[in-house]
């Protein structure tokens, strides 16, 4: 049909006050014994810098972790930009593991190169001496890419702060409520509203490359899935057929959309949609609700949510398969929302813990399910790239509030919006 | 900064319009008084916006909403008498369309609660169609728990937003 396909140009409204809400976040769980580590404010490009301080936040990110604990600036005794000015011996007893230096420089393009070393006052050693060079407007992003290789160098794991998160803001009483679609950083610092509309928005798929989203609006009064730029803001409107277009879910490579269609007769069931060719298959059918489709990593199948069972639990099917889809989630009466994690071991899904909606995590090869959050209504679970922390929604007060739980629950940091609620976040993919 | 906003409803709004019918000439009588009780429906929170009406009145046909059990989509004993007298108003007003809301309460996973919102709206689109209704006067959507009517994490207000909505259409 050509009218799914039609192109809707967005008006660009100029420079606003942003109405929506702001995200504040509070670490509200960290590891008993965090690595301490002094990151010395980097030496300034002013003005390029905009004032900017990239050391605070690359200290920030590596405390939101819950793995780092960085040393208050009024304790250091002095402040070295450079490895060798650096007192190992000082920051030693002042019991930091790591100091980190930086320099900013300003090109004559508007650039900045952040020039970084990091020493381990334990050996003495230098273990990292790295610049990145970003546009001044990129200057943020810059510092989480320092604080991604500080995280890495002494984790061994790929840091998640130069990511970005996608969720739904909505503020107001029903019936009259407004919703948005906001992309923040991962620290929930520049949010930028996608779209806005006073019926619901959800369900936000990022594409594996980051530069799309998927999702769910009701501004038609009924639903259709769109797919939208987030650089341009450009969207198509890509499924709007009769009954329920819902719960869409990108293939790896960015081609195909699993997608919940229900046709007039109201029968739930995943179809794959090829956005080339608007070719439709269909890929389960069942007369129980099957939705909640999410690809596998590798692109050969898809995890559901059906209640083919007669409650929901998850099941996977494999593209290409005639084999009926295998039920793979059997700890309680209620297992909802799969999201596997980027090495495809691990499933995060919303589970009825004890009368309770929790987020747990499924480990795919032996089926073992351990509940990971703790409040009462959890729900939307999304991995981190790195497969580290997952973020959920919950409700506090009657409020919808974002949360990020590292997955073997340690750590844990809440995400607050300053006015109205805040649900379904997406962490979307590394940025290149 | 630009911000990308877009509210596109003057399209929807021009598309549900095109074709729509014509008002009902005449009132139907009075469907009888049940001695049911219809505590399971009432029609506040109902609102209408341009391409709704205020369909008809009476003691049963100004009752707009279908309230339902937990997990169940099945129409209530409670609420059967104001289905059958929807069912029998539009069967005798046959340009009359109605658009079948079906919501669920706010606990689990948004996408499946449009699948429950979705079995309530269909379950009640079955038993019009059974009534008389035709197919063509019946649209539904789902819009699971996404607009409550109660605002709440308590039972009360559970109660009050599983429930289908009948919205007269003009």
């Amino acid at each position: 049909m050509k009218k799914l396909a039609t192109f809707l140009a967005l008006a660009a409204l100029g420079v606003a006050t942003p109405a929506f809400a702001q995200l504040k976040l509070t670490i509200t769980q960290g590891v008993t014994d965090p690595i301490p580590i002094a990151v010395v404010p980097f030496a300034r490009a002013v003005p390029a810098d905009g004032g900017i301080d990239v050391a605070a936040i690359v200290q920030r990110d590596l405390e939101s972790s819950g793995r780092f604990k960085g040393m208050p600036r009024t304790d250091m005794l002095s402040k070295p930009t450079t490895s060798a000015d650096i007192d190992v011996a000082g920051f030693k007893q002042q019991r930091n593991d790591y100091v980190a230096v930086g320099r900013l420089s300003a090109g004559g393009n508007g650039d900045i190169t952040i020039d970084v070393e990091l020493v381990n006052v334990l050996t003495g050693q230098r273990v990292l001496g790295q610049k990145w060079t970003v546009n001044a407007g990129n200057l943020r992003n810059g510092a989480h890419r320092v604080a991604d290789a500080i995280y890495e160098k002494i984790t061994g794991v790929r840091g998640a702060f130069a990511t970005r998160i996608a969720y739904v803001s909505v503020d107001g009483r029903p019936p009259a409520q407004r919703y948005q679609l906001i992309v923040a950083d991962a620290d929930g610092e520049g949010p930028r509203m996608i779209l806005q509309s006073d019926r619901p928005i959800m369900s936000p798929a990022w594409s594996a490359d980051g530069d799309w989203l998927a999702y769910v609006s009701f501004e038609r009064r009924v639903s259709a899935v769109y797919v939208q730029q987030v650089r341009s803001g450009q969207r198509r409107m890509v499924s709007a057929r009769a009954g329920i277009n819902g719960s869409p879910s990108w293939s790896p490579d960015g081609k195909k959309l699993a997608l919940t269609l229900s046709g007039t007769n109201g029968n739930l069931d995943v179809y794959l949609l090829d956005l080339g060719t608007q070719a439709l298959t269909r890929l389960t059918d069942d007369p129980s609700i099957d939705t909640e489709a999410v690809f596998t990593p590798d692109g050969t199948g898809l995890y559901f949510t059906s209640d083919r069972s007669g409650n929901p639990q998850i099941y996977k099917l494999t593209l290409g398969s005639s084999e009926r889809p295998r039920r793979v989630s059997f700890t309680g009466a209620y297992n909802a929302r799969p999201r596997i994690s980027p090495d495809g071991k691990k499933l995060a899904v919303l589970t009825l813990d004890d009368g309770a909606y929790r987020i747990a995590i499924q480990d795919v090869a032996s089926g073992a399910l351990g509940v990971l959050s703790k409040g009462r209504q959890d729900e939307s679970p999304s991995f981190a790239p790195n497969g580290d922390m997952v973020i959920l929604a919950g409700r506090e007060r009657g409020q919808g509030v974002l949360q990020t739980i590292s997955i073997d629950g340690q750590t844990s940091l809440r995400l607050n919006a300053d006015a109205g609620e805040v649900r379904e976040p997406v962490w979307g993919p590394f940025l290149p | 900064m630009k911000y990308l906003v877009s509210t596109v409803f003057v399209l929807a709004t021009a598309a549900l319009l095109a074709g729509c019918p014509s008002k009902p000439e005449e009132q139907p009588a009075p469907p009888p008084q049940s001695t049911a009780d219809t505590s399971g429906v009432d029609n506040s929170g109902v609102t209408t916006d341009s391409t709704e009406s205020q369909g008809p009145s009476g003691e049963l046909l100004s009752k707009r909403i279908v309230y339902f059990d937990l997990d169940r989509a099945d129409i209530r004993a409670d609420s059967q008498s104001v289905v059958a007298a929807h069912a029998a108003y539009l069967s005798k007003n046959p340009g009359q369309k109605v658009r079948l809301e079906g919501h669920a309460d706010e606990r689990g996973s948004r996408e499946y609660n449009i699948g429950l919102g979705e079995r309530r709206s269909q379950s009640v689109r079955r038993a019009l169609l059974l009534q008389g209704v035709a197919e063509v006067q019946l649209a539904t959507v789902s819009y699971g728990e996404e607009r409550p009517a109660a605002q709440g994490s308590d039972e009360q207000a559970y109660a009050a937003n599983r429930r289908v909505e009948i919205v007269y259409l003009k």
